[in-house]
């Protein structure tokens, strides 16, 4: 059994893939039966450590639509809150026959270690501060389907950078598929190895916007923030918040992403949120395609088709 | 449940009985060329038009791959001789499958169903060679998802025999008489350069395309 624990450990082939896949499956949408028979009699637990509606109804919904017998496993009220350690609750999940477990932790490396412990395939949901690949794959699949390539597109990532494991996934991504990304932030919230990210850095976001094709506003993570990372968040939003006028100076096809939830007013403004050229409920549906991709190819046939 | 774990059973010994030449191994024969494909074509077009009195709710399905481009074929001829176009799409049948398991994971075909839809229409699938009947029987659960046609009828290029599902063809291209040991390949222009249908001895497998 393979895992998809980084964005990073994807070939240019097996995204494309993904990706592909993903385009296929998202016409389901559109039927009166939405469900694929594929995945009938398998069982995907959903293992999240952190609160997250968003990213697991969507795997949740995914599976579902595969066919795939779902388990949700929070940590509230589970044992985990008796203290029980991740390696325990992955024995019983073991235990269970699991095909696959999605998991979302707060501490980064989780989703590679629980990899050690279960025979099924571990699908990474965000962990910690590290990485969040399917983030990134719905992401990138946002951007092909708007803007019709990948190659030398031009994309602009701003805000939280250091608490990102957004940006981070989505670096290795576009860097794997040819895009070129440029990181935006003021230099308290860089994280202190970006120098070895394959991608540019910028402290200027106006200089950033006019090349851009992509520009993709992250949230400013307060709760992971454990100092002052900058003077006042009107300062901030001044700086790097995306507001109409700055809007305007981008070039008419380019985009706005945001991975949600927004915060309107600090780092984008309400206008551009609700702009069209503003996809983030687009996001929303085509993390349910790329999420049914990723199951598929994970756990479809007698191997992955993906993954490390 | 797969083409190898059977023995050859009573069932097969008519088709056992009238084998091609015992071709000399590794050798290959063509057994269909160009213009025989073409006028096989034309004739399932015309049979399609008499069984469907006219043909006018007729929506054509090729499944991937190259049922595609026949599927085409046959809504252009059709189109030619009632001077009314056919709507045609194609249907992928992968995450029907029932042998998934027992081969990676495989990528997806495209599915595109016409404009109108399937419902109340009758759709007629068409595959290049009708084998095992897994692939036919993948297609109506797919179709079950998708709409509830009229009638379903099969058209097939090759039919090749060996069947282990309760299912025929409409209308045939060709029926080949072969042996489980080998293997037909059709080519079409459209995306091997040339029409050709071509038996050869078997090889493994790999993630079988067309046959299930």
């Amino acid at each position: 059994m393979r895992h998809l624990l980084s964005a990073g450990d994807l070939s240019r082939d097996e995204a494309t893939l993904i990706l592909d896949t993903a385009r296929e499956l998202a016409q389901a949408g559109a039927r009166s039966v939405k469900k694929f028979p594929t995945l009938r009699g398998r069982t995907v637990v959903n293992l999240f450590f952190e609160d997250s509606t968003r990213t697991r109804t969507s795997f949740e919904l995914a599976a579902k639509r595969l066919s795939a017998d779902v388990i949700n496993f929070s940590a509230k009220g589970s044992s985990v809150s008796k203290g029980e350690s991740l390696k325990d609750t992955a024995l019983t999940l073991q235990a269970m026959g699991a095909d696959g477990v999605v998991i979302r932790h707060s501490a980064s490396g989780a989703a590679h270690r629980l990899s050690g412990w279960v025979d099924g395939s571990v699908v990474n949901a965000g962990d910690g501060t590290h990485e969040h690949p399917t983030q990134a794959l719905l992401d990138v699949y946002t951007m092909r389907e708007r803007m019709g390539r990948l190659d030398g597109l031009r994309v602009a990532i701003v805000g939280d950078i250091r608490h990102s494991r957004v940006a981070r996934s989505n670096v290795l991504l576009l860097h794997t598929l040819g895009a070129e990304a440029t990181l935006v932030a003021p230099p308290t919230l860089m994280p202190v190895s970006v120098h070895t990210w394959p991608c540019a850095v910028s402290y200027d976001l106006d200089e950033a916007l006019s090349k851009s094709d992509v520009v993709m506003m992250l949230r400013v993570q307060a709760e992971r923030m454990q100092g002052a990372y900058f003077p006042t968040p009107r300062e901030y939003s001044r700086r790097y918040g995306l507001d109409s006028e700055r809007f305007a100076r981008m070039h008419d096809e380019a985009i706005v992403m945001h991975p949600g939830p927004m915060v309107r007013g600090m780092e984008i403004s309400a206008e551009v949120a609700d702009s069209p050229r503003c996809t983030v409920t687009e996001q929303v549906a085509n993390g349910l395609s790329i999420r049914m991709a990723v199951l598929y190819l994970l756990l479809g046939g007698s191997e992955s088709a993906i993954g490390a | 449940m797969c083409a190898q774990k059977r023995t050859e059973s009573d069932a097969h010994a008519a088709q056992a009985a009238e084998p091609p030449k015992p071709a000399d191994r590794g050798a290959t024969k063509t057994v269909l060329e160009g213009p025989e494909i073409t006028r096989a074509l034309t004739r399932i077009a015309h049979e399609v038009l008499e069984r469907t009195k006219g043909g006018e709710d007729v929506t054509l399905l090729g499944i991937p791959t190259r049922g595609v481009p026949l599927a085409r074929r046959l809504a252009e001829r059709i189109e030619r001789v009632e001077d009314r176009t056919v709507p045609w799409g194609s249907l992928d049948i992968t995450m029907y499958r029932d042998d998934l398991r027992l081969a990676p994971a495989r990528a997806l075909g495209r599915t595109e169903i016409p404009a109108g839809g399937i419902d109340g229409r009758v759709v007629v699938l068409v595959d290049d060679v009708l084998f095992s009947g897994r692939t036919v029987r993948a297609a109506l659960d797919a179709l079950n998802d998708l709409g509830r046609p009229r009638a379903v009828q099969l058209a097939t290029l090759v039919d090749r025999g060996h069947r282990e599902l309760p299912i025929r063809a409409d209308y045939v291209g060709k029926n080949l008489p072969t042996s489980l040991r080998e293997n037909v390949t059709v080519l079409l222009e459209e995306l091997d350069g040339r029409d050709a249908v071509v038996l050869g001895p078997a090889k493994p497998r790999p993630g079988a395309e067309g046959e299930l």
